[in-house]
């Protein structure tokens, strides 16, 4: 029998100013899936777009007004301390704000020309945004679950969204496989760590690990940690869990596959989104909420950044497919990311170094990855199918602007100077290298991240001669032919860019080469939001 | 041993326990189960029935979409048993609220619906 007890309920305090970019972001979607069912009649193709623009719009303007309220009543957490209104969360909030305005351009053009024209893919994007400014902002481990699952589940689908395409269906089905096992692995972990510390909420289980023995014994809390046993496994299993999500090594084996076989625009989508929301949720769980106990993370963390720059960039030289080396490519960056966070582990400035550099290096990371893909959706021709590295010879002599683009945004991959690329990488190994206390380890990081980064610019500039390389048929000797190659010629210089497409990448290009040459602003601003 | 590495111990232990468990019971069985192999028991068990044809078959996709559905209510009623008990405590927020929630639902609905998806193909 279930005795009724009157227990006075406590409503928490919802305060809307924090959870501003997520609202709009759901409501964007569902207004824009309500609009396609009521109304019978065939929306024209750029409607769609132009509603996700809007509710990219509204969702920067929702950052912006958290920043606003941030100035004005500094960083807080609301809604029972459930969510956490930041610099932090809000330059996520901003991040996922571009990557999906950028993902609707390119998605445009893309829909019409496959033939999936429709609002789904645009609301799938929109709620997979929503859940990486949920994950960037959880102050508790069940939310931040909750914002990994509403990220998961529409990649998931995009990633199967070229119905007919049998490969974008493999790619769906081993992304949902691995990612619903690594959610699993991810939610153990919550367990583990609540059993342990008796709380999800990132600041009790801080308070929690921080306690010594004598003050525990002394009474100051209820509970006593017998055995750190528990909470290191939990530990393991939440860096797993999330470790998957970025795609570092050794969690990264369905990466190749997934980038390659899911639709290009999407493929973009999720190496900036994804990725973003993995170390947003990252950071925060690892800085904050296991900051007592980083002398065990930290060599887990710096294993895994060693290992996935290494493994990425050495597996990327030797792919033929140019989704693939991009997929292997984004491994590598994932190391160079882990990089900021293994710095974030440091002692006094290295510690919010680590953060500013790993935040920076996601943003720029996000345009950069976006307006590359967006280069292979148009390049890959009907079907998705032309993404040999062989099918970019000569990009240069069909699409003069395509090449160019697509060259300074592998140059900025590479870490070429003057490019957000090469500030990304600067900010990351600065702040490893700014510990005083473990200089050893952070030098020996920086020299592999070095050496990583010379192959790195070995396949990106190897794809960049292919691209101004003639093609076949197009030099001299076989120009005298006559009929069937001249033909072949024109098929093969008929390659037209949506407006779209064209836009995502001029404001990509306007994104990487600006900001990288006249990088202080932005780089000040990361620093500006996290109180530096 | 030092403290930091005794502290892992528990994990090695934890792991190792679990995997004993699992092989343990797996080879217990191998080893003092009789082995009389027939045809009849190398056939792939479906439910007691013989088999027909291959694995690889179509499957109507149909009854799936439906059991999408009756899902998607069927956790909606796992949420609202608990507010309608606290429903007095909540009050108008409350109220609103759920109605926001079954609001969001049922657009859902309204989706599935005008794509056709509660016609019986």
């Amino acid at each position: 029998m279930i005795v009724a007890q009157a227990v006075e309920l406590q409503l928490p305090k919802i305060e809307y100013v924090s959870i501003l970019p997520t609202l709009a972001l759901i409501t964007g979607a569902l207004v824009i899936l309500t609009i396609s069912a009521l109304v019978p009649k065939r929306m024209p193709e750029g409607f769609w777009t132009a509603a996700t623009l809007i509710t990219a719009a509204a969702t920067a303007v929702g950052a912006a007004f958290q920043w606003r309220s941030i100035n004005v009543a500094g960083a807080r957490s609301a809604i029972a301390s459930a969510v956490v209104l930041d610099g932090f969360s809000m330059w996520f909030a901003v991040i996922a704000a571009s990557t999906v305005a950028l993902f609707a351009l390119i998605a445009d053009g893309y829909v019409q020309r496959e033939g999936l024209g429709g609002p789904e893919i645009y609301v799938l994007a929109l709620l997979s945004a929503s859940g990486t400014v949920l994950m960037a902002q959880a102050n508790d481990l069940l939310v931040l679950f909750l914002g990994l699952e509403i990220l998961s589940i529409s990649l998931y689908i995009l990633a199967g969204f070229h119905r007919r395409k049998i490969e974008s269906g493999e790619a769906a089905m081993k992304y949902f496989v691995l990612g619903a096992f690594s959610s699993a692995i991810f939610l153990y972990g919550i367990a583990l760590t609540y059993g342990a510390t008796g709380s999800t909420r990132y600041d009790s289980i801080q308070t929690y690990l921080k306690l010594t023995p004598e003050e525990s014994e002394a009474g100051v809390l209820v509970h006593v940690i017998e055995n750190r046993g528990l909470v290191l496994a939990g530990m393991a299993l939440l860096i797993v869990g999330l470790a998957f999500k970025v795609a570092a090594v050794p969690f990264h084996t369905w990466t190749p596959d997934v980038y390659q076989g899911s639709p290009s625009p999407v493929t973009g989508f999720m190496a900036a989104g994804a990725k973003a929301a993995g170390f947003a949720g990252l950071i925060r769980l690892l800085v904050i909420a296991l900051e007592p106990i980083k002398a065990d993370w930290r060599p887990a963390i710096w294993a895994l950044a060693v290992l996935t720059l290494v493994v990425g960039s050495v597996l990327a030289v030797v792919q033929t497919d140019v989704k693939r080396m991009l997929a292997y490519s984004s491994i590598s960056h994932a190391g160079y990311v882990m990089i900021g966070l293994w710095a974030a582990g440091g002692t006094g400035g290295s510690a919010i170094d680590g953060v500013i550099g790993a935040q920076y290096y996601l943003l720029t990371y996000a345009f950069i990855v976006l307006g590359s893909f967006a280069v292979v959706s148009v390049v890959s021709g009907p079907g998705d199918g032309a993404t040999a590295i062989a099918d970019f010879r000569g990009l240069y002599q069909r699409k003069p602007s395509l090449a160019v683009g697509f060259a300074l945004l592998l140059a900025a991959q590479a870490g070429v100077p003057l490019t957000t690329g090469f500030w990304a990488k600067f900010a990351v190994i600065k702040a490893a290298l700014s510990s005083p206390l473990d200089r050893g380890l952070g030098v020996a990081l920086t020299l592999i991240a070095m050496l990583v980064t010379a192959v790195g610019a070995f396949f990106y500039l190897r794809l960049i001669l292919t691209m101004f390389h003639a093609p076949e048929g197009m030099d001299d000797e076989h120009l005298d032919d006559a009929g069937t190659v001249a033909v072949l010629v024109r098929e093969r210089t008929a390659l037209a860019v949506p407006v779209g497409t064209g836009i995502a990448l001029a404001l990509s290009l306007t994104m990487t080469i600006g900001a990288g040459l006249w990088a202080g602003p932005l780089l000040n601003f990361a620093a500006h939001i996290l109180g530096r | 041993m030092s403290g930091f590495l005794r502290e892992y111990l528990l994990v090695v232990i934890f792991a190792a326990a679990g995997l004993a468990f699992a092989l343990g019971s797996l080879g217990l069985g191998a080893l003092i189960r009789p082995k009389r192999p027939t045809p009849q028991k190398y056939v792939v068990y479906e439910s007691g029935v013989d088999p027909v044809p291959g694995g690889w078959s179509q499957s109507q996709i149909r009854y799936y979409i439906f059991a999408l559905l009756f899902v998607m209510f069927d956790v909606e009623a796992v949420f609202i048993f608990p507010w309608a008990v606290n429903l007095e405590a909540m009050a108008v927020f409350g109220l609103i609220e759920m109605l926001v929630f079954i609001g969001i639902l049922a657009l859902g609905l309204v989706y599935a619906w005008r794509k056709q998806v509660l016609r019986w193909v």
